[in-house]
């Protein structure tokens, strides 16, 4: 086919063009005097995905199965703080790019893709993982090939790495101030346990009787663990009827906790009558429980959407901004937003993106635009923080009514084993 | 006295526990009963329909709060209607479209509804996100009633249970009472024979499917009142589904009552008295010993396969 004169010109005027765009990021370069002050050569001597213009990052999170109900609010607010750092210049100069692998709720399968994205794509850290049981899969890989893993649960301690951050809050910190405060508040003597039956409630229960047996000279009268997915309490009900405690202290999670809450409401055990406190309810949950359900039960977290600070407004906004006005923020998701401002500080503390470096230099760095208020990184890679306890409403957000000092965090508490 | 008239009202309430866990097992088992009972096939699927019964339940729910906020007391007897007709409907779909493919390849209809069960918990993941979502509920259905100063039964329990009733009495007329019911009842019992006396039994199987289905949708749009709504929600129930109607031997609703009834007494009275893990251990003990004396289940009838 003879092509005519003006398509050749058509076609080689969009050449041009093409390469003036494709040019575009060469004349971007020169532009960071950050990147030029830090070259790759120095800053990444370990061959990481780093170059002059970018680093790599993994994001390893459930998008699919089971756990993708919880784990959506991390992956969001992981974006979310990648997207304002890139806006704010990026990391050394240099902006960042996520490879994001989802770990489907199956354990192997995260094991699977940390060692994907630690030896194929050579990741500078990953922001990920959700529940203990996909942590402990993905340690021993993080640990093999040395790679930088920030975690934003709460969980059950017990574990310290150097190649692992905890940005949520270990056990102790959630649980002693939680049953401190409402021992005192509420004159409470006497407490039931329950949790669902898996490592974390249970660990944590362990904590919670230690502490009110030991510390608040008070009485556990039940403990009680039912297998996950339960939907049925009326017995378990009936026995709190039965024993009257001052406090219920619940640890239930997943679609069993929907059931728990609306079969307590139904059998009559409200707020007006019993006090409940709860280490795993956080905004998340309350979409999914209702709000007229929960309403007046107390929880223990160290952030609730309903924080009154200009950090928290800023980030609720953002938050908002970003994935609509009805979205809400739990508890993990705000330690899941901390995850990549934390690595950022410690690149720039290090002056270097190498995972030796950065876990050295991490201990001792404070944020302070945390939508929390405050945190600091202790020896132990976990986080000093507040631990606040509010209470349910209605709409499904929580009225903050108390705040702790900074509490250090303890992941091997000594005589709470 | 005041410590006998309590322990009286917890045994009122105890009691009544173990009646609606019954009801409830009844409920999510009744589907899978025809559907197992009746045509022999495993539908592991059948948690999703419950699934379908409860978003129905929530998107009837969001509309009538905000295009008729008046109508909510009333809204959710047109929400039970609602998951029958969807989930019937999509049960018919899926018998022409997949399960009528796979009559006497059991092994293969188990994967093909277990793949079929991932595809819509995804289907539902992407259309109404991960999170759980919570249908507004009327608020006469989630008070409870107080026959004396300390017992209290949960109106939710009431309806459900009373849910149970009106659909296992109509199921039973449907199948001992009526035409298709006989249809349905030879279909079952010789499927070639009936087809040489005339029944269409691929019309007989594809009605029995959707009805099972329907039936799901309906024991879902009822489980919101007790439990949650999300992609996976369905899949808590199908483990004591399956049990249920195992125990219960196939082919027969009576088998179904009575194992329902016999599940969930045991799990209700041993929870009383032992945590919720080990009185599970204890209920699948029960019904592994009882399958080792009676493998065909409580009740069965002589079919020729």
């Amino acid at each position: 086919m003879p092509i005519d004169e003006s398509s050749r010109i058509k076609n080689s005027r969009r050449r041009e063009v093409l390469r003036v765009i494709a040019a575009l990021p060469l004349l971007a370069l020169p532009l960071s005097a950050l990147a030029q002050q830090f070259p790759t050569t120095k800053v990444n001597t370990t061959k990481l995905a780093v170059t002059d213009g970018e680093v790599t990052v993994g994001q390893l999170h459930s998008a699919t199965g089971t756990m993708a109900i919880s784990e959506t609010g991390s992956i969001q607010a992981e974006r979310l703080a990648i997207d304002q750092i890139n806006a704010t210049g990026g990391v050394l100069g240099r902006k960042i790019k996520i490879i994001q692998e989802d770990g489907a709720s199956d354990w192997p399968t995260f094991a699977e893709k940390a060692k994907k994205l630690l030896v194929n794509d050579r990741v500078a850290a990953v922001f990920g993982c959700w529940t203990s049981a996909s942590r402990k899969a993905v340690l021993p890989v993080f640990e093999k090939e040395n790679g930088m893993l920030y975690y934003p649960t709460f969980y059950e301690g017990l574990e310290q790495s150097k190649n692992v951050i905890y940005t949520g809050q270990e056990a102790t910190q959630q649980i002693i101030a939680g049953l401190d405060w409402i021992a005192k508040q509420k004159n409470a003597k006497t407490f039931f346990l329950i949790g669902s039956d898996y490592i974390w409630p249970r660990t944590s229960n362990k904590i919670a009787r230690k502490h009110i047996e030991n510390v608040l000279k008070g009485k556990v009268v039940g403990e009680e663990y039912y297998p996950l997915g339960t939907t049925q309490f009326g017995s378990l009900i009936n026995k709190i009827k039965l024993q009257k405690p001052d406090v219920v202290y619940a640890i239930v999670v997943g679609g069993s906790n929907v059931a728990f809450y609306k079969q307590l409401k139904a059998a009559g055990v409200t707020s007006d009558k019993q006090t409940l406190l709860t280490i795993s309810v956080t905004e998340d949950e309350m979409l999914g429980i209702g709000g007229e359900n929960v309403e007046g039960f107390y929880a223990a977290m160290k952030y609730f959407q309903a924080l009154d600070n200009p950090n928290n407004k800023k980030f609720v906004e953002a938050f908002k901004a970003k994935y609509g006005e009805k979205s809400v923020i739990g508890d993990v998701t705000q330690a899941a937003y901390l995850g990549p401002w934390l690595w950022k500080a410690a690149v720039e503390k290090a002056g270097s993106f190498d995972i030796d470096k950065i876990a050295a230099a991490s201990p001792g760095i404070e944020l302070k635009i945390a939508p929390e208020g405050y945190v600091k990184i202790h020896d132990n890679h976990h986080l000093w923080s507040k631990t606040r306890i509010g209470v349910a409403q209605k709409d499904g957000q929580f009225k903050v009514v108390y705040e702790s000092g900074l509490i250090e965090p303890n992941p091997f508490p000594k005589g709470y084993q | 006295m005041s410590w006998f008239s309590e322990f009286g009202a917890i045994l009122a309430m105890q009691g009544f526990n173990g009646l609606s866990v019954f009801c409830v097992l009844l409920l999510m088992a009744l589907g899978l009963a025809i559907i197992f009972g009746q045509m022999g096939v495993i539908n592991m699927a059948h948690g999703e329909f419950l699934t379908i019964g409860a978003y129905t339940t929530y998107l009837f729910s969001s509309l009538t709060t905000s295009y008729a906020p008046a109508f909510a007391p009333y809204y959710f007897f047109f929400a039970i209607a609602g998951a029958f007709l969807i989930a019937f409907c999509v049960g018919y779909l899926v018998e022409w479209g997949l399960i009528r493919h796979l009559y006497r390849r059991p092994l293969d209809t188990l994967l093909a509804t277990w793949g079929l069960s991932l595809v819509m918990q995804q289907a539902f993941r992407s259309t109404f996100g991960a999170k759980e979502v919570s249908a507004t509920l009327p608020d006469w259905l989630m008070g409870s009633v107080k026959p004396s100063e300390s017992i209290d039964i949960p109106i939710n329990g009431l309806f459900v249970m009373g849910l149970t009733v009106i659909l296992t009495g109509m199921l039973a007329l449907l199948l001992y009472r009526s035409q298709w019911g006989l249809r349905v009842r030879a279909t079952t019992q010789n499927r070639i024979m009936s087809g040489a006396v005339g029944i269409n039994t691929r019309r007989v199987d594809r009605i029995t499917f959707a009805l099972g289905c329907g039936i799901a949708g309906i024991a879902g749009a009822a489980f919101t009142t007790i439990g949650s709504t999300g992609p996976t929600s369905g899949s808590l129930y199908i483990v004591d589904t399956f049990l249920t109607v195992v125990l219960g031997g196939a082919a027969s609703l009576a088998g179904t009552i009575a194992s329902a009834f016999t599940i969930a007494q045991t799990q209700a009275t041993a929870e009383f008295f032992m945590h919720g893990s080990m009185a599970k251990v204890l209920t699948l003990s029960a019904v592994v010993l009882i399958l080792m004396m009676r493998p065909q289940g409580l009740f069965s009838i002589k079919v020729r396969r």
